[in-house]
Protein backbone atom coordinates (compact mmCIF):
# COMPACT_ATOMS: atom_id res chain seq x y z
CA UNK A 1 0.00 0.00 0.00
CA UNK A 2 1.29 3.40 -0.97
CA UNK A 3 -0.09 6.80 0.13
CA UNK A 4 1.08 10.38 -0.29
CA UNK A 5 0.01 13.45 1.68
CA UNK A 6 1.31 16.99 1.65
CA UNK A 7 2.45 17.87 5.16
CA UNK A 8 5.17 20.28 6.31
CA UNK A 9 4.92 21.92 2.89
CA UNK A 10 6.15 18.84 1.03
CA UNK A 11 4.83 15.54 -0.26
CA UNK A 12 5.34 12.68 2.17
CA UNK A 13 5.03 9.17 0.74
CA UNK A 14 4.69 5.98 2.73
CA UNK A 15 4.75 2.58 1.05
CA UNK A 16 4.41 -0.64 3.02
CA UNK A 17 4.59 -3.88 1.07
CA UNK A 18 3.73 -6.23 3.97
CA UNK A 19 0.26 -7.49 3.06
CA UNK A 20 -1.20 -6.93 6.56
CA UNK A 21 -1.01 -3.13 6.23
CA UNK A 22 -4.21 -1.10 6.53
CA UNK A 23 -5.15 2.47 5.60
CA UNK A 24 -5.48 3.18 9.33
CA UNK A 25 -1.85 2.20 9.90
CA UNK A 26 -0.66 4.72 7.33
CA UNK A 27 -3.06 7.40 8.62
CA UNK A 28 -1.49 7.14 12.06
CA UNK A 29 1.94 7.83 10.56
CA UNK A 30 0.64 10.84 8.63
CA UNK A 31 -0.95 12.07 11.86
CA UNK A 32 2.46 11.89 13.50
CA UNK A 33 3.96 14.11 10.77
CA UNK A 34 1.07 16.56 11.23
CA UNK A 35 1.83 16.80 14.95
CA UNK A 36 5.51 17.45 14.16
CA UNK A 37 4.48 20.19 11.74
CA UNK A 38 2.27 21.80 14.42
CA UNK A 39 5.18 21.83 16.84
CA UNK A 40 8.20 22.65 14.69
CA UNK A 41 6.99 24.72 11.74
CA UNK A 42 8.68 28.12 11.79
CA UNK A 43 5.98 29.28 9.35
CA UNK A 44 3.15 28.71 11.84
CA UNK A 45 2.33 31.50 14.29
CA UNK A 46 0.97 28.96 16.76
CA UNK A 47 3.82 26.43 16.64
CA UNK A 48 5.96 25.78 19.66
CA UNK A 49 9.14 26.76 17.79
CA UNK A 50 7.59 30.16 16.99
CA UNK A 51 6.79 30.57 20.68
CA UNK A 52 10.35 29.55 21.55
CA UNK A 53 11.64 32.23 19.19
CA UNK A 54 9.30 34.72 20.85
CA UNK A 55 10.84 34.01 24.22
CA UNK A 56 9.05 30.94 25.65
CA UNK A 57 11.29 29.94 28.61
CA UNK A 58 13.08 26.60 28.39
CA UNK A 59 11.25 25.32 31.46
CA UNK A 60 8.03 25.37 29.43
CA UNK A 61 9.40 23.52 26.40
CA UNK A 62 7.93 20.13 25.49
CA UNK A 63 10.14 17.07 25.85
CA UNK A 64 10.36 16.82 22.04
CA UNK A 65 11.56 20.43 21.82
CA UNK A 66 14.20 19.83 24.50
CA UNK A 67 15.35 16.67 22.75
CA UNK A 68 15.55 18.30 19.30
CA UNK A 69 17.52 21.26 20.68
CA UNK A 70 19.90 18.85 22.43
CA UNK A 71 20.36 16.86 19.21
CA UNK A 72 21.03 20.10 17.29
CA UNK A 73 23.76 21.05 19.74
CA UNK A 74 25.27 17.57 19.55
CA UNK A 75 25.21 17.69 15.74
CA UNK A 76 26.87 21.10 15.76
CA UNK A 77 29.75 19.65 17.78
CA UNK A 78 30.04 16.53 15.61
CA UNK A 79 30.25 18.65 12.45
CA UNK A 80 32.79 21.18 13.74
CA UNK A 81 30.18 23.92 13.91
CA UNK A 82 28.91 23.47 10.36
CA UNK A 83 25.47 22.37 11.52
CA UNK A 84 24.01 25.52 13.04
CA UNK A 85 20.36 26.32 13.69
CA UNK A 86 20.90 29.99 14.60
CA UNK A 87 19.84 32.21 11.70
CA UNK A 88 19.27 35.96 12.07
CA UNK A 89 18.73 35.66 15.79
CA UNK A 90 16.13 32.89 15.42
CA UNK A 91 16.31 29.16 16.00
CA UNK A 92 15.37 27.01 13.04
CA UNK A 93 15.88 23.28 13.73
CA UNK A 94 14.13 22.18 10.50
CA UNK A 95 17.47 20.88 9.14
CA UNK A 96 17.29 18.21 11.83
CA UNK A 97 13.56 17.78 12.38
CA UNK A 98 12.85 16.33 8.94
CA UNK A 99 15.28 13.41 9.19
CA UNK A 100 14.53 12.90 12.87
CA UNK A 101 10.77 12.72 12.30
CA UNK A 102 11.08 10.37 9.29
CA UNK A 103 13.22 8.08 11.44
CA UNK A 104 10.73 8.21 14.33
CA UNK A 105 7.89 7.46 11.91
CA UNK A 106 9.77 4.46 10.52
CA UNK A 107 10.30 3.17 14.06
CA UNK A 108 6.55 3.40 14.56
CA UNK A 109 6.04 1.20 11.49
CA UNK A 110 8.59 -1.29 12.84
CA UNK A 111 6.73 -1.39 16.18
CA UNK A 112 3.59 -2.27 14.22
CA UNK A 113 5.63 -5.29 13.01
CA UNK A 114 6.03 -4.08 9.44
CA UNK A 115 9.29 -5.16 7.87
CA UNK A 116 9.15 -3.92 4.30
CA UNK A 117 8.52 -0.25 3.77
CA UNK A 118 9.91 3.15 3.00
CA UNK A 119 9.00 6.67 4.08
CA UNK A 120 10.01 9.56 1.85
CA UNK A 121 9.62 13.22 2.76
CA UNK A 122 10.92 15.88 0.42
CA UNK A 123 13.62 13.65 -1.04
CA UNK A 124 14.87 12.19 2.26
CA UNK A 125 14.12 8.51 2.72
CA UNK A 126 14.16 5.72 5.30
CA UNK A 127 14.10 2.26 3.75
CA UNK A 128 13.50 -1.11 5.38
CA UNK A 129 13.39 -4.61 3.96
CA UNK A 130 12.44 -5.10 0.32
CA UNK A 131 9.92 -4.02 -2.27
CA UNK A 132 9.00 -7.65 -2.95
CA UNK A 133 10.47 -11.09 -2.31
CA UNK A 134 12.86 -10.80 -5.24
CA UNK A 135 13.12 -7.02 -5.66
CA UNK A 136 15.05 -4.70 -3.36
CA UNK A 137 14.18 -1.04 -2.83
CA UNK A 138 15.93 1.13 -5.38
CA UNK A 139 16.50 4.84 -4.96
CA UNK A 140 17.39 7.18 -7.80
CA UNK A 141 19.45 10.31 -7.14
CA UNK A 142 18.05 13.27 -9.03
CA UNK A 143 20.16 15.35 -11.41
CA UNK A 144 20.46 18.77 -9.76
CA UNK A 145 20.69 20.32 -13.24
CA UNK A 146 17.63 18.56 -14.62
CA UNK A 147 14.80 17.47 -12.34
CA UNK A 148 13.59 14.92 -14.88
CA UNK A 149 16.80 12.92 -14.82
CA UNK A 150 18.20 10.26 -12.50
CA UNK A 151 22.01 10.18 -12.39
CA UNK A 152 22.66 7.35 -9.94
CA UNK A 153 20.66 4.38 -8.72
CA UNK A 154 21.35 2.76 -5.36
CA UNK A 155 19.92 -0.36 -3.72
CA UNK A 156 19.03 -0.05 -0.03
CA UNK A 157 17.68 -2.53 2.52
CA UNK A 158 17.94 -0.91 5.94
CA UNK A 159 19.40 2.55 5.50
CA UNK A 160 18.54 6.19 5.27
CA UNK A 161 19.38 8.47 2.35
CA UNK A 162 19.14 12.27 2.18
CA UNK A 163 20.10 14.89 -0.38
CA UNK A 164 20.94 18.52 0.28
CA UNK A 165 20.95 21.27 -2.29
CA UNK A 166 21.55 25.00 -2.44
CA UNK A 167 17.91 25.62 -2.97
CA UNK A 168 15.26 23.53 -1.28
CA UNK A 169 11.70 24.78 -0.96
CA UNK A 170 12.75 28.37 -0.49
CA UNK A 171 15.27 27.53 2.20
CA UNK A 172 18.93 28.31 1.78
CA UNK A 173 21.77 26.49 3.41
CA UNK A 174 24.27 28.95 4.81
CA UNK A 175 27.86 28.34 5.65
CA UNK A 176 27.83 29.32 9.34
CA UNK A 177 31.55 30.10 9.23
CA UNK A 178 31.24 32.63 6.41
CA UNK A 179 28.45 34.96 7.47
CA UNK A 180 25.50 35.07 5.11
CA UNK A 181 27.43 33.31 2.39
CA UNK A 182 25.10 30.95 0.59
CA UNK A 183 26.79 27.71 -0.33
CA UNK A 184 27.17 27.60 -4.08
CA UNK A 185 30.25 25.68 -5.09
CA UNK A 186 28.44 22.35 -5.05
CA UNK A 187 25.05 21.52 -6.47
CA UNK A 188 23.85 18.57 -4.46
CA UNK A 189 25.14 16.20 -1.84
CA UNK A 190 23.59 12.82 -1.10
CA UNK A 191 24.41 10.90 2.07
CA UNK A 192 23.66 7.25 2.87
CA UNK A 193 23.80 6.28 6.56
CA UNK A 194 22.40 3.66 8.93
CA UNK A 195 19.21 5.73 9.17
CA UNK A 196 17.68 8.85 7.64
CA UNK A 197 18.28 10.92 10.78
CA UNK A 198 22.04 10.45 10.41
CA UNK A 199 21.89 10.88 6.63
CA UNK A 200 19.87 14.11 6.81
CA UNK A 201 21.88 15.90 9.49
CA UNK A 202 25.21 15.00 7.91
CA UNK A 203 23.98 15.91 4.42
CA UNK A 204 23.01 19.37 5.71
CA UNK A 205 26.29 19.92 7.54
CA UNK A 206 28.59 18.48 4.88
CA UNK A 207 26.82 20.53 2.22
CA UNK A 208 27.56 23.69 4.19
CA UNK A 209 31.25 22.74 4.12
CA UNK A 210 31.28 23.12 0.34
CA UNK A 211 33.74 21.02 -1.63
CA UNK A 212 35.47 19.64 1.48
CA UNK A 213 32.18 18.16 2.71
CA UNK A 214 32.72 14.97 0.74
CA UNK A 215 36.10 14.47 2.43
CA UNK A 216 34.47 14.96 5.82
CA UNK A 217 31.95 12.25 4.92
CA UNK A 218 34.70 9.97 3.66
CA UNK A 219 36.58 10.26 6.95
CA UNK A 220 33.48 9.76 9.14
CA UNK A 221 32.67 6.09 9.81
CA UNK A 222 29.21 4.90 8.78
CA UNK A 223 28.60 7.55 6.15
CA UNK A 224 28.84 7.41 2.37
CA UNK A 225 28.37 10.38 0.08
CA UNK A 226 27.80 11.38 -3.54
CA UNK A 227 28.51 15.00 -4.40
CA UNK A 228 27.65 16.79 -7.64
CA UNK A 229 29.56 20.00 -8.25
CA UNK A 230 29.02 22.97 -10.55
CA UNK A 231 31.04 21.25 -13.30
CA UNK A 232 28.54 18.37 -13.45
CA UNK A 233 31.19 16.10 -11.97
CA UNK A 234 30.28 13.68 -9.20
CA UNK A 235 32.67 12.74 -6.40
CA UNK A 236 32.06 9.51 -4.49
CA UNK A 237 33.23 8.46 -1.05
CA UNK A 238 35.35 5.30 -0.94
CA UNK A 239 32.52 2.94 -0.01
CA UNK A 240 29.65 4.51 -1.95
CA UNK A 241 29.91 2.07 -4.84
CA UNK A 242 28.75 -0.86 -2.71
CA UNK A 243 25.23 0.62 -2.86
CA UNK A 244 25.24 1.39 -6.58
CA UNK A 245 22.90 -0.73 -8.71
CA UNK A 246 24.91 -2.45 -11.43
CA UNK A 247 23.69 -2.66 -15.01
CA UNK A 248 21.24 0.12 -14.31
CA UNK B 1 65.40 -3.80 -6.39
CA UNK B 2 65.97 -0.05 -6.62
CA UNK B 3 65.11 -0.14 -10.30
CA UNK B 4 61.90 -1.90 -9.49
CA UNK B 5 60.83 0.83 -7.08
CA UNK B 6 61.84 3.53 -9.53
CA UNK B 7 59.82 1.82 -12.24
CA UNK B 8 56.80 1.56 -9.94
CA UNK B 9 57.11 5.21 -9.00
CA UNK B 10 57.26 6.28 -12.65
CA UNK B 11 54.26 4.12 -13.46
CA UNK B 12 52.41 5.62 -10.50
CA UNK B 13 53.17 9.17 -11.58
CA UNK B 14 52.07 8.34 -15.10
CA UNK B 15 48.86 6.83 -13.77
CA UNK B 16 48.07 9.97 -11.75
CA UNK B 17 48.96 12.13 -14.76
CA UNK B 18 46.72 10.19 -17.11
CA UNK B 19 43.90 10.31 -14.57
CA UNK B 20 44.22 14.06 -14.64
CA UNK B 21 44.05 14.10 -18.43
CA UNK B 22 41.06 11.79 -18.40
CA UNK B 23 39.32 13.96 -15.89
CA UNK B 24 39.90 17.09 -17.91
CA UNK B 25 38.60 15.44 -21.04
CA UNK B 26 35.52 14.30 -19.21
CA UNK B 27 34.79 17.71 -17.80
CA UNK B 28 35.11 19.45 -21.14
CA UNK B 29 33.11 16.73 -22.88
CA UNK B 30 29.46 17.09 -23.76
CA UNK B 31 27.30 17.38 -20.65
CA UNK B 32 24.00 15.62 -20.11
CA UNK B 33 20.86 17.19 -21.53
CA UNK B 34 20.16 20.45 -19.82
CA UNK B 35 16.69 21.50 -20.73
CA UNK B 36 14.01 20.82 -18.20
CA UNK B 37 10.28 21.11 -18.30
CA UNK B 38 8.03 22.33 -15.58
CA UNK B 39 5.13 20.18 -16.64
CA UNK B 40 6.12 17.07 -14.74
CA UNK B 41 5.82 18.56 -11.29
CA UNK B 42 5.11 22.23 -11.55
CA UNK B 43 7.95 22.93 -9.15
CA UNK B 44 9.92 24.95 -11.68
CA UNK B 45 6.98 27.24 -12.22
CA UNK B 46 6.49 27.80 -8.53
CA UNK B 47 10.10 28.70 -7.84
CA UNK B 48 10.09 32.38 -8.71
CA UNK B 49 7.23 33.14 -6.38
CA UNK B 50 8.69 31.17 -3.50
CA UNK B 51 12.21 32.50 -3.94
CA UNK B 52 11.20 36.14 -4.21
CA UNK B 53 10.28 36.16 -0.58
CA UNK B 54 12.10 33.55 1.44
CA UNK B 55 10.16 34.34 4.60
CA UNK B 56 6.86 33.22 3.12
CA UNK B 57 5.91 29.59 3.56
CA UNK B 58 6.79 27.35 0.64
CA UNK B 59 3.73 26.46 -1.35
CA UNK B 60 3.35 22.86 -2.40
CA UNK B 61 1.25 23.70 -5.40
CA UNK B 62 2.17 26.20 -8.06
CA UNK B 63 -0.49 28.74 -7.26
CA UNK B 64 1.28 31.49 -9.13
CA UNK B 65 -0.83 34.62 -9.11
CA UNK B 66 0.46 36.03 -12.35
CA UNK B 67 0.42 34.35 -15.73
CA UNK B 68 3.52 34.72 -17.87
CA UNK B 69 3.36 35.98 -21.43
CA UNK B 70 4.37 33.56 -24.17
CA UNK B 71 7.85 33.86 -25.61
CA UNK B 72 11.48 33.02 -24.91
CA UNK B 73 13.34 35.12 -22.36
CA UNK B 74 17.01 35.24 -21.56
CA UNK B 75 18.08 35.69 -17.95
CA UNK B 76 20.95 37.73 -16.61
CA UNK B 77 24.35 36.15 -16.05
CA UNK B 78 24.58 35.02 -12.46
CA UNK B 79 27.79 34.26 -10.61
CA UNK B 80 27.96 30.61 -9.61
CA UNK B 81 31.36 31.06 -7.93
CA UNK B 82 33.16 28.74 -10.32
CA UNK B 83 31.78 30.50 -13.36
CA UNK B 84 28.68 32.00 -14.83
CA UNK B 85 25.19 30.59 -15.14
CA UNK B 86 22.70 31.98 -17.61
CA UNK B 87 19.37 30.47 -18.59
CA UNK B 88 16.73 31.02 -21.25
CA UNK B 89 13.09 30.32 -20.44
CA UNK B 90 10.38 29.47 -22.96
CA UNK B 91 6.79 30.22 -22.01
CA UNK B 92 3.88 28.69 -23.91
CA UNK B 93 0.22 29.21 -23.00
CA UNK B 94 1.35 30.99 -19.86
CA UNK B 95 3.39 28.03 -18.64
CA UNK B 96 7.13 27.47 -18.56
CA UNK B 97 7.77 24.75 -21.12
CA UNK B 98 11.56 24.71 -21.11
CA UNK B 99 14.55 26.11 -19.30
CA UNK B 100 17.87 25.96 -21.13
CA UNK B 101 21.33 26.69 -19.79
CA UNK B 102 23.09 29.16 -22.11
CA UNK B 103 26.11 29.34 -19.83
CA UNK B 104 27.32 27.17 -17.00
CA UNK B 105 30.80 26.75 -15.59
CA UNK B 106 31.83 23.42 -17.09
CA UNK B 107 34.81 24.53 -19.17
CA UNK B 108 36.30 26.80 -16.57
CA UNK B 109 39.94 25.73 -16.41
CA UNK B 110 40.41 27.05 -12.87
CA UNK B 111 37.56 24.97 -11.54
CA UNK B 112 39.00 21.88 -13.15
CA UNK B 113 42.29 22.55 -11.37
CA UNK B 114 40.64 23.25 -8.03
CA UNK B 115 38.66 20.09 -8.48
CA UNK B 116 41.72 17.94 -9.01
CA UNK B 117 43.64 19.45 -6.14
CA UNK B 118 40.80 19.27 -3.66
CA UNK B 119 39.90 15.62 -4.10
CA UNK B 120 43.04 13.70 -5.00
CA UNK B 121 41.89 10.35 -3.65
CA UNK B 122 38.17 10.13 -4.21
CA UNK B 123 36.61 8.69 -7.35
CA UNK B 124 35.15 11.22 -9.76
CA UNK B 125 32.92 10.83 -12.79
CA UNK B 126 30.83 13.05 -15.00
CA UNK B 127 27.17 12.64 -14.19
CA UNK B 128 25.17 10.56 -16.66
CA UNK B 129 21.48 9.98 -17.02
CA UNK B 130 20.39 6.51 -15.86
CA UNK B 131 17.42 4.46 -16.91
CA UNK B 132 14.69 5.53 -14.45
CA UNK B 133 12.47 2.51 -15.07
CA UNK B 134 13.73 0.48 -12.14
CA UNK B 135 13.67 3.31 -9.62
CA UNK B 136 10.98 3.20 -6.94
CA UNK B 137 11.95 6.23 -4.88
CA UNK B 138 13.75 9.47 -5.72
CA UNK B 139 16.17 11.40 -3.53
CA UNK B 140 17.01 14.98 -4.39
CA UNK B 141 16.50 18.60 -3.65
CA UNK B 142 13.72 19.96 -5.86
CA UNK B 143 16.07 22.38 -7.53
CA UNK B 144 19.44 23.27 -6.29
CA UNK B 145 21.25 26.08 -8.00
CA UNK B 146 20.96 29.54 -6.52
CA UNK B 147 22.52 31.01 -9.64
CA UNK B 148 19.95 29.14 -11.69
CA UNK B 149 17.17 30.72 -9.65
CA UNK B 150 18.65 34.20 -10.05
CA UNK B 151 18.92 33.88 -13.82
CA UNK B 152 15.50 32.28 -14.05
CA UNK B 153 13.92 35.10 -12.06
CA UNK B 154 15.57 37.69 -14.28
CA UNK B 155 14.24 35.91 -17.36
CA UNK B 156 10.71 35.62 -15.96
CA UNK B 157 10.59 39.25 -14.89
CA UNK B 158 10.46 40.02 -18.60
CA UNK B 159 7.68 37.54 -19.30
Amino acid sequence: MKKTQIIMGMPITIEVTDKEVTVKNLESIFDYFKSIDQRFSTYKETSEITKVNNGLPESKWSSDMKLVMKLCEETKTLTNGFFNIHHNGKLDPSGLVKGWSIFNASNKLSKMNFKNYYIEAGGDIQVNGKFSLKTPWTVGIRNPFNIKEIIKIVTLSSEGIATSGTYIRGQHIYNPKLKNKIVDSIQSLTVIAKNVYEADRYATAAFAMGKTGIEFLDSTPGLEGYMVDSNMVATLTTGFNKYVLRNA
Amino acid sequence: MKKFFLGTAILGIYAIYSLGIRHQTLVIGKPAALSSSSQSSGSTASMPSSSSNSSSPPSSSSSSSRQYKDGTYTGSEADAYYGTVQVAVTVQSGKITSVKFLKYPNTHSTSVMINQQAMPYLQQETIQAQNPNNVQIISGATFTSQAFIQSLQAALSQA
